[in-house]
């Protein structure tokens, strides 16, 4: 049984893009939960496939936007207004002084909705990453190729490792493997 | 089925032609990319290397005896306090703009022949910067108070001028370069993890692997993934146009005649796509004929479109010529006139500058006319030729703005006329070679082209493409077979 508990899943390979969204729908359809498809590109229409909704990875970056913009209002006017105004020409501060901020504010709402944007894609797809279970099966160094994959986890409640690999086998896929941990 | 296609079928003249000709395989882009660089460093790499990297040295020396002496190496004066320093500045962050336009604008726009270029276009950008931020860096003289630019009080508790443009440059410039560095590793890390599957060293596999972040082509990431990059595209489009506005400000914002003026936004941004794409063509050019293998990826196609750019920006570029000519005719103002009818034109003046203006009239509007012509646009030779006149017409243009501007303003008594030192010209020379030789090390250490976004272009990319009940259809693993008819494609 201590060699059953090293199994992270089964995965099975596919001959194109198309291939592969047909036996994603047949497996969201056998109501599988714990698994994943791999691919060298993004395939229009696999989110579907898989029953997956929306990248809501745009929500914190409105967050992060405005955080930027709030950073910017306090960096400008805090100084300029109360620390240590500059009077430069004799022009004083007041409130027709804000318009001359805008590229600042601008800017720096670019600049932190940026971060947010690639360490909020980090977060949510768990990178970095460098160990993974599937970089033990040989044949899956060609998902960068183009090498088209499915993998079920054994995590998932329905996955049995006959059933599975019927499963796989009876929607096209080739050389169905178990891969371990 | 079939009744449907003949329906649908588009009639064979209103076909596009394929973005990746021949039907190349998935497996045969890879291989072709990425061979670029895991083979022998060739030689003609190494000598254009040494090349350059010895020109970049002399440049950085340059700067370094600069630094040590102070600005009176440069040839600048009274009234001449910018010159040869800004407008290199402004050169090269101008250059900066194609690769974002090409990276961000074509994207949103769906502009899918993008993908082949947008990798190097977008190196490009980073290089560009880099050798433009050297510039305000060392003209400030003291190059250790430099840190005066940053918002932060210095020693005696002053804060910088929020209200001044300088200072707006230095938040354009700072986010532009960090965007842009963010949104270039995006779009190479699923690159990085094919250069790492395909590593034969323990070295290269390491540090490929270490850059791509344990990738795994996952669709869980690339659902993240593509919403990342889709977000980064439609941050950096207005990014990239309010960088060379923002830069346009420093001379607009003042009241000198020649930089007092409400179009230059719009004029710089346009101006700076212009000098852009020609470079891009300047490196990209060269390097598909370097290797031929890029011919199916990098199309006549491809060259013909930047070329359409090229004439369009161009053409906006003299529409703004022409326009501030005729504001400083019909504006009445006196000052504005002398700067443009006599300093420039060299009308009743003896115009110091005139040759640089008629020089930047030349390079900039009558020179990519000629890419009205179809054969203009397929000859690469001419396109070449013209990309030239338009890196040299595009530096002209800022050397004009400024030098013209300053040497000959209101009182002729506070006139003076400027002239580069020797200085100053091998520093210029010194950033082609920074530029260039960072370009080499981009050709030879990471794939050139986007090989994920490439794919997507290709037939066999559409997962509607497959015909499942027939069992022909198009294979990721080899040419096309029987399905290659695109109107069939579409039919589905």
């Amino acid at each position: 049984m201590a060699e059953y508990r090293k199994v992270y899943g089964m995965g099975a390979e596919f001959n194109s893009a198309g291939e592969l969204m047909r036996a994603a729908e047949k497996v969201r359809d056998a109501g599988f939960k714990v698994w994943d498809v791999h691919t060298p590109f993004p395939v229009h229409g696999m989110d579907k496939a898989m029953g997956l909704g929306k990248s809501w990875l745009s929500a914190p970056v409105l967050f992060g936007g405005t955080a930027g913009l709030l950073t910017a209002v306090a960096l400008t006017c805090i100084p300029s207004f109360s620390i240590y105004p500059l009077i430069v020409h004799g022009k004083p501060y007041s409130a027709a002084t804000i318009p001359a901020f805008f590229p600042i504010f601008f800017e720096l709402t670019v600049l932190f909705s940026a971060f947010t944007t690639v360490f909020t894609l980090l977060i949510m797809s768990r990178l970095p990453q460098w160990y993974h279970p599937v970089f033990n099966w040989e044949r899956f160094s060609r998902v960068s190729t183009d090498g088209f994959f499915l993998v079920i986890e054994a995590r998932d409640p329905k996955f049995s490792e006959n059933n599975t690999r019927s499963l796989l086998e009876g929607i096209g896929g080739a050389h169905v493997t178990l891969i371990h941990d | 089925m079939s009744e449907s296609i003949a329906i649908l079928d588009t009639p064979p003249d209103l076909e596009r032609p394929p973005l990746v000709s021949n039907h190349r395989s998935l497996s045969w882009i890879t291989d072709k990319i990425s061979t670029i660089c895991e083979g022998r460093t060739p030689i003609w790499w190494w000598i254009s290397f040494l090349l350059m990297a010895s020109l970049a040295c002399a440049g950085l020396s340059c700067i370094a005896y600069q630094i040590m002496n102070g600005v009176g190496v440069w040839g600048e004066n009274h009234p001449n306090g910018w010159a040869w320093d800004i407008t290199n500045f402004v050169f090269w962050i101008g250059i900066g703009h194609a690769g974002t336009l090409i990276s961000a604008i074509l994207f949103l726009t769906r502009q899918k022949w993008r993908t082949s270029i947008n990798r190097a276009a977008e190196a490009m950008t980073l290089f560009a910067v880099m050798c433009a931020a050297i510039f305000p860096g060392i003209h400030v003289g003291r190059v250790w108070m430099a840190w005066f630019l940053a918002p932060v009080p210095n020693p005696y508790g002053i804060w910088p001028n929020f209200r001044s443009p300088l200072l707006w440059d230095v938040f354009a410039v700072s986010t532009y370069f960090t965007v842009s560095v963010l949104f270039w590793y995006t779009g190479l890390v699923p690159d990085l993890a094919t250069m790492r599957d395909r590593a034969k060293s323990r070295a290269a596999r390491y540090l490929y692997g270490i850059f791509a972040l344990g990738w795994r082509g996952s669709n869980r990431n690339w659902r993240h993934y593509e919403m990342a990059y889709l977000l980064l595209a439609g941050l950096s489009t207005p990014l990239v146009l309010s960088v060379h506005s923002v830069v346009s400000f420093d001379f607009a914002t003042s009241i000198l005649p020649g930089w007092h003026t409400t179009i230059f936004p719009p004029y710089f941004v346009a101006g700076a796509i212009f000098g852009g794409f020609a470079m891009v063509l300047t490196i990209l050019l060269p390097a598909s004929l370097i290797y031929p293998q890029l011919k199916d990826m990098i199309t006549r196609n491809h060259v013909d479109k930047m070329a359409k750019i090229i004439l369009l920006t161009g053409t906006i570029v003299g529409y703004a010529y022409l326009m501030e000519l005729f504001v400083a005719y019909y504006s009445g103002n006196k000052y504005e006139g002398f700067t443009f009818f006599s300093a420039r034109l060299g009308i009743n003046n003896p115009g110091w500058y005139r040759w640089a203006y008629y020089c930047m009239m030349t390079c900039n509007v009558i020179s990519p006319q000629i890419f009205w012509f179809k054969w203009a646009r397929n000859n690469w030779i001419v396109v070449f030729i013209v990309c030239q006149f338009v890196n040299a017409g595009m530096w002209f243009e800022r050397f004009v703005i400024i030098v013209t501007s300053l040497a000959q303003d209101f009182l002729p008594s506070s006139w003076g006329h400027y002239h580069p030192s020797w200085v100053e010209q091998v520093t210029f020379a010194g950033t082609f070679g920074i530029f260039l030789s960072l370009f080499l090390l981009f050709m030879r250490f990471l794939p050139m082209i986007a090989m994920s976004e490439i794919k997507i272009v290709t037939p066999q990319a559409d997962p509607h493409a497959y015909v499942p009940d027939s069992g022909v259809g198009i294979s990721a693993h080899g040419p096309v077979e029987t399905a290659t008819h695109p109107g069939q494609t579409r039919a589905h």
